[in-house]
């Protein structure tokens, strides 16, 4: 949300050109082993590897520093590092930093003179929130769980407010809080309708471009409250939050410095360390301010490496089974905005200005994957039919639906709630509600066995007989039967090939869910009901040609590839022009194409010119970017924003770094003249603009960004060090404690969390309060090398069952000793949730810390055990609190309280 | 009047590699063997991550099974030790003083050393045991006959007999895949390369300069200079032919600190204390290694004898002495 | 192991002819010529296909090897700039994943209040989920939203959607089934679609 894209910015190969290396909110080395093999050739190469963390990990071990930070302070950690930067000689002497700083982020711009920062005290705005706080009134729905809501006014840029789009998993962004995407008061513009929507998107940009102090002295600039925001983040203030000696922050600090400039970049990796908290993406924020302030962003070896925990995360997200997106990062339909016509969704939804200012050829290209020849211009691209969302309907609020018998179906395809759903019990007594369910794996889950081997069946608090849910499972094939494609942690999207039957019954989840469709179809064959015109107008036409299937015995197995051509596009009437990428998009339904920024993965038809499946080495190695590998969204860049891996000039900051650059001699190919971006990798920004190019007062689209803006999906160019829109927690990040903590606040005694969480006070998922004497130990769930999440994929597999047997719950000798606790003695771990027992794994990779005044012990539990598998063992989700993050409703599960006992 | 979106394209590149011939579905055609010259492995703990994929990459490629499903509640540790179904095992050695500070976790990946002088070999009744034109040890599974000889004579405890077979195993470093040109399975699994496999004349320079590299950037930073090599000479049975770079003493990592050759005929202490090392200084264990490799190469020459479908050593007096004994 | 002995090693006489060598023998050193056994690679002449690890999302490229139709290893690619041919402990054991006896291979359906599986057809199975999707559906759908405008005037907005069934899916399943899962549902005005990712 502060760069613009909801992705990596780089690849894990590019770490062996960094020269430091911050892994924080990940144990990179036992999650993500083969993406560590990079910042090991770093190493090998002289680069400092830190690691902070509140655990020893395997991490740890290669490391060469380790700062043991609290679960859950990572904000205030950051923070402290962000303090020290911009106070420390070298940021203030080394002229690369302020270089970057001013051309490349927002920091020169000025904000609204109301704003007040959480260090701000006045009367009705109490310390350690923002201005513009207020109670949240909760739509029918009811489920949105928020706390408060803040009025975002106050955080806009001055004279001239910015929109935004394009968050990644933004829930907040569709209509659950005020506006928080499109351009501010857009919905209430006088437009042209369309199409063509360039009109409209003109109407919507604002009449003058923001004010800016480019000496960064302007007391109302960002820079300023920024810093005047951290000032507090002392070394010992942070240590007294984090637990983690002063020295080690400073240390930390002044690698990253030192190892940050003009032929130096560091890169900080992270993980769901730091989204599973109630103000994840603010802590990912963080660290996106502090790689901005360095300069690192957007260039080789610097950047934020986000690691991803499955095979094609980044892909479910891109192409959303998500609620509230709809491809490529649009925001789905909603009734809580004005999303009646497309204009009305155009004019809420479109950044007039950055590259979200084509987002109507995405949109009418989308309705016209939906609806085909069924959507015209007269019939408003078939919108009538598409579906608006009415509230929060993400995983935990639907659980809790389900609880209170909303929801009467499920389908539960490769996915197992039943161990990795939070408060696991509750979500499997949820189960009991519906009238059906469908689990669909490849080995028997405990989701599909919550009916008579959970535990609270066993235990008697139910019967079978008494649970009236009619369950289906269905066998799945695996990754080498079927053909099909993953995106993976750096955006790039690989093909893979079927290489043999699956057995039995068993078929592709795109099988079931073309041949579900291919039913439907014909149950609702010649309705005439309202309700069901978008559905018989639904193409769905994606049978395999013959030679598709010719030597396979599964014969009606769904085409892959005519799925890919309509992710990728084609000219609307003739399937076989296919679009050579998102340029080549029209607005007024002359192009189809469901997701645009796929599209170039499929330019021509044939697997042959399928991107995807293009296996093309560097012969420089797996740090080059490796353009022939794969494909990666958007138009086969690595780095993102790379025009900043040059200087405002266009020349490479250094040799060393030289990564993307402006070519005044070379002849740019669309337009025959001389002067074009080049370089290692593609270039994210308009080839053919000049660095000196101005941006135009009122254009749309990248004619109104200049040709040092960078960042092009954002409405003004910058990357944001300051966010006045698109978060609904704040412009800054701010330290707050998570929802269940065993100590106060110290940074805001009177703020103990986020006023605006998402907290859902139902009946069985109650939270302990702070300083619960009940819950003093700091508990954090994680996985291991050997395991995968819920278990289904790795303790089915003697290979990887016998690596970890059974579940463990690690604690210091010293709590242990406190407790009598010895190693290997069953354990008993109780949250206000529930209990569960574990074998005690005593170590002192596990240490006490001094935090607030106190001595705060962690318990840390895997999660990959439940009752199915060749091993078995206790549901660690069953401890869990189902609690969210206001921006994207993730729960917090790596920060709770709990009590340990020997059982 | 329409206005145009953008005056300039956003970035598409200008010229794509050329895609790849399409190739899934077609035959695999190994490369080809490798030369016949000693290779082995150089194991560097210091990049070790524990991950244990070449304990799976391992057991994958020979068709082990799993053995054990119980929490040992030693640190990560639960495969416990090599055997007969585990050919790699990964020791986690937790190092922290009350106070955490300078706390390590030592990782490391066991193997079957290979050695120079293996004992396994020497005592190796039926002949299963052999020394192959890698200068590698490789127990024959089909002429094994389960008499455990060689389990007591491994002094690193490395070999046991497999349930299923019920034979005498242990890592082969992937015989079948250097003859096909292949690298072992577990050093190609390896993530960080910790694992790495090579002729060991390129193994000890790597593992020379890596040792010269960590024990420089100690002295820089006031650390101890506590990197070397354990098995790269020939002090140790000749040379191990799978050497590591170690941290710490031998014992740490269940290592002894000078391994003793097996005894059939005389008391072991005698055998290592005073013969072993003796024997070791009158002949040189390079010379044993480059002798018998030697041989080999002038077999494959065509220098050499060729009985049956048996290459064997030509060439060297003294070890053709051997072989007109066996005559 | 599927190793083919082409020769099988004679056995060695003991007795050696120097005394000098008869001591280092006893003492246990391997003077024994080098010799080679042909091993035959299992997956020579194995068809291979280009795969993708499943697990995390680091991507690593593999190599499946199939022999007479079934898969009979799986490894990393080495020419693969993601991962060069390495693997983790879960991406060396995909092979596992697929030759495995706990697969389940049939269709298991669960009646109300029952107290076990049974078996059932693939097709009966789709088509009584078919059945099941469109009557809720069909129960649950509502075309429009109530609501009241900025002045307090109550509006009618466009809703055409229910919630009452809920798809939860992992994310280690392609892209192409997210694109038909998501357009499948929103086609039918399904909203409550969610995956892995929020997790």
């Amino acid at each position: 949300m502060r760069l613009g894209r909801g992705a990596a910015t780089t690849y894990p190969g590019s770490l062996v050109y960094s020269n430091a290396i911050l892994i924080e909110g990940s144990n990179m080395a036992e999650c993500h082993p083969v993406a560590f093999r990079w910042v090991m050739q770093a190493k090998l190469n002289g680069a400092k590897v830190m690691h902070a963390d509140p655990r020893f990990t395997r991490t740890t071990a290669v490391a060469d520093l380790h700062a043991p930070i609290r679960a859950g302070s990572d904000i205030a950690f950051l923070g402290g590092i962000i303090n020290h930067v911009i106070n420390s000689e070298r940021w203030n002497t080394e002229p690369f930093f302020k270089e970057y700083v001013t051309t490349y982020t927002n920091a020169a711009t000025i904000i609204n003179p109301d704003f007040r920062d959480t260090e701000d005290e006045e009367p009705g705005k109490p310390r350690g929130v923002f201005s513009g706080l207020g109670p949240y009134k909760e739509p029918p729905w009811g489920l949105n769980g928020f706390l408060g809501q803040y009025n975002p006014k106050s955080w806009q840029y001055d004279r001239s407010p910015v929109g935004e789009a394009g968050r990644s998993a933004a829930t907040a962004q569709s209509g659950e809080q005020g506006v928080q995407s499109g351009q501010p008061g857009g919905e209430n513009i006088p437009t042209p309708p369309g199409p063509p929507y360039d009109p409209l998107v003109k109407a919507l940009v604002p009449g003058q471009p923001p004010r800016e102090d480019l000496t960064l002295q302007d007391p109302r600039c960002v820079f300023q409250i920024m810093k005047r925001h951290f000032a507090r983040y002392t070394p010992e203030m942070v240590s007294e939050i984090t637990g983690c000696p002063p020295e080690k922050i400073v240390e930390v600090a002044e690698t990253l410095l030192n190892n940050s400039g003009p032929d130096k970049t560091s890169a900080i990796c992270y993980a769901v360390g730091w989204t599973q908290h109630t103000y994840g993406p603010q802590m990912i924020g963080t660290a996106a301010t502090l790689q901005l302030l360095l300069g690192n962003m957007g260039r080789p070896g610097g950047g934020i490496v986000a690691l991803r925990g499955h095979a094609t995360i980044q892909g479910s997200t891109d192409v959303p089974t998500l609620y509230h997106s709809i491809h490529g990062y649009m925001a789905a339909p909603t009734v809580l905005k004005e999303h009646n016509t497309v204009e009305e969704y155009l004019k809420a939804e479109t950044v007039p200005t950055g590259y979200w200012g084509n987002m109507p050829k995405f949109f009418i290209s989308y309705l016209k994957s939906m609806y085909g020849d069924a959507a015209t211009k007269e019939n408003d691209w078939g919108f009538a039919w598409h579906p608006r969302i009415s509230g929060d309907h993400s995983h935990m609020p639907m659980m809790i639906a389900m609880e209170e018998g909303r929801v009467k179906g499920m389908m539960a395809i490769g996915q197992n709630p039943g161990v990795g759903g939070q408060n696991g019990r509750y979500q499997r007594t949820a189960l009991h509600k519906l009238d059906w369910l469908v689990v669909k794996d490849n080995f028997e889950t405990e989701t599909a066995a919550f009916w008579y081997k959970a535990p609270e069946v066993v235990d008697g608090t139910t019967r079978p007989e008494d649970i009236q849910t009619e369950v289906f499972f269905f066998p799945s094939a695996q990754v080498g039967e079927m053909e099909g494609t993953f995106t993976n942690t750096q955006r790039l999207i690989k093909f893979h090939h079927k290489a043999a039957d699956p057995p039995g019954d068993a078929r592709s989840d795109l099988w079931f869910t073309y041949h579900l469709g291919k039913r439907l179809k014909k149950l609702y064959e010649g309705s005439t009901e309202p309700r069901d015109q978008g559905f018989l107008n639904l193409t769905w036409d994606f049978d395999p040609a013959p030679e598709e299937v010719a030597n396979w015995q599964i014969k009606d197995e769904p085409s892959a590839l005519k799925v890919i051509r309509e992710i990728n596009g084609y000219v609307t009437g003739k399937s076989d022009e296919h679009l050579p990428g998102f340029a080549a998009l029209k607005d007024d339904g002359s192009t189809t194409c469901a997701s645009w920024i796929y599209s170039g993965i499929y330019p021509k038809p044939g697997i042959e010119n399928l991107r995807a499946a293009s296996r093309v080495p560097d012969p420089a190695g797996g740090g080059a970017a490796n353009l022939g590998w794969g494909f990666a969204w958007p138009a086969n860049r690595r780095i993102l924003y790379n025009r900043a891996s040059a200087k405002p000039d266009g020349t490479p900051w250094s040799e060393a770094k030289k990564w993307v650059y402006w070519d005044s001699n070379k002849i740019n190919d669309a337009t025959g003249k001389p002067g074009v971006w080049t370089g290692a990798d593609v270039p994210d920004f308009a080839l053919g603009k000049a660095p000196d190019a101005k941006g135009q007062q009122g254009a749309i689209g990248l004619d109104a960004l200049s040709g040092t803006d960078a960042y092009i999906m954002k409405a003004d160019g910058k990357g944001w060090l300051f966010t006045p829109t698109g978060l609904v927690d704040g412009p800054l990040p701010t330290h707050y404690e998570p929802m269940e903590s065993p100590v106060r606040n110290v940074l805001y005694p009177d703020q103990q969390n986020s006023p605006v969480l998402k907290a859902w006070k139902v009946e069985g998922n109650p939270a302990a309060p702070a300083e619960d004497p009940d819950y003093p130990y700091v508990l954090t769930t994680y996985r291991l090398t050997e395991h995968h999440l819920s278990g289904v994929m790795s303790r089915w597999l003697p290979w990887l069952a016998e690596l970890q047997p059974e579940l463990f719950v690690e604690m210091s000798p010293e709590l242990a000793g406190e407790k009598g606790i010895g190693n290997t003695d069953l354990v008993n771990i109780s949250t206000p949730r529930g209990t569960i027992t574990a074998k005690a794994l005593v170590t002192r990779r596990m240490q006490p810390m001094q935090v607030a005044g106190k001595t705060i012990h962690h318990v840390g539990l895997p999660w990959h055990w439940g009752y199915q598998g060749l091993v078995t063992g206790a549901v660690t989700n069953d401890l869990a609190l189902m609690v969210g993050d206001p921006n994207v409703s993730i729960h917090e599960g790596k920060a709770f309280v709990c009590n340990v006992e020997k059982a | 009047m329409a206005i145009p979106a953008q005056a300039t394209p956003i970035a598409t590149p200008a010229a794509q590699p050329e895609s790849t011939a399409f190739t899934s579905g077609e035959p695999m055609t190994p490369p080809g063997a490798y030369p016949p010259e000693p290779m082995g492995f150089f194991t560097d703990t210091t990049i070790c991550i524990g991950c244990k994929a070449c304990e799976v990459a391992c057991k994958n490629w020979n068709g082990l099974q799993a053995e054990t499903f119980i929490l040992s509640g030693d640190s990560y540790d639960n495969t416990r030790h090599l055997n007969g179904v585990n050919w790699r095992h990964v020791k986690f050695i937790e190092q922290f003083p009350e106070s955490r500070e300078g706390g390590r976790w030592l990782l490391m990946s066991d193997v079957c050393k290979h050695c120079v002088h293996a004992g396994c070999l020497e005592v190796c009744p039926t002949g299963a045991i052999i020394r192959t034109e890698y200068d590698t040890v490789v127990i024959q599974a089909d002429v094994c006959n389960g008499c455990r000889a060689c389990i007591g004579a491994c002094p690193f405890g490395v070999i046991e007999i497999n349930p299923l077979s019920k034979t005498a195993m242990k890592c082969t470093l992937c015989y079948d895949r250097l003859q096909s040109g292949l690298p072992p399975a577990c050093a190609k699994a390896c993530p960080t390369e910790s694992i790495k496999f090579g002729t060991i004349a390129d193994l000890h320079a790597t593992a020379n300069n890596r040792v010269q590299q960590l024990n420089a950037q100690a002295k820089a930073e006031g650390r101890p200079e506590d990197a070397y090599l354990y098995g790269a000479d020939e002090s140790m049975l000749g040379g191990l032919n799978a050497f590591f770079l170690l941290v710490d003493r031998p014992e740490t990592y269940g290592l002894p600190a000078e391994a003793k050759l097996p005894s059939r005929n005389l008391p072991a202490a005698s055998a290592l204390g005073i013969g072993g090392a003796l024997g070791m200084a009158a002949l040189g264990a390079a010379t044993f290694r480059k002798r018998r490799m030697d041989a080999f190469a002038a077999e494959a020459r065509g220098e050499g004898e060729v009985e049956g479908e048996t290459l064997r050593s030509g060439g060297d007096a003294s070890l053709r002495g051997e072989e007109e004994d066996e005559r | 192991m599927d190793t083919a002995l082409l020769s099988r090693r004679r056995l060695l006489g003991r007795g050696l002819a120097g005394t000098a060598l008869a001591a280092m023998t006893a003492l246990g050193i391997d003077l024994r010529p080098a010799q080679a056994r042909a091993w035959a690679l299992r997956i020579a002449e194995a068809k291979q296909y280009a795969s993708v690890c499943p697990y995390c999302a680091v991507g690593c490229d593999t190599l499946i090897y199939v022999k007479d139709g079934a898969i009979v290893d799986i490894e990393g690619d080495p020419n693969s700039p993601i991962n060069q041919g390495t693997l983790c402990p879960k991406g060396a054991a995909i092979y596992q994943l697929h030759v495995n006896p706990n697969r389940m291979t049939q269709v298991l359906y669960r009646k109300p209040g029952a107290t076990s599986w049974e078996v059932i057809g693939l097709d009966e199975a789709m088509d009584m989920v078919a059945d099941r999707v469109k009557k809720t559906r069909d129960e649950t759908f509502q075309e429009t939203y109530e609501t009241t405008d900025a002045n307090g005037k109550p509006v009618q907005k466009v809703l055409m959607s229910t919630t009452a069934i809920f798809s939860l899916g992992g994310a280690t399943i392609d892209n192409e089934w997210n694109h038909l899962q998501q357009k499948l549902l929103r086609g039918l005005g399904i909203v409550p679609i969610e995956n892995q990712a929020r997790i």
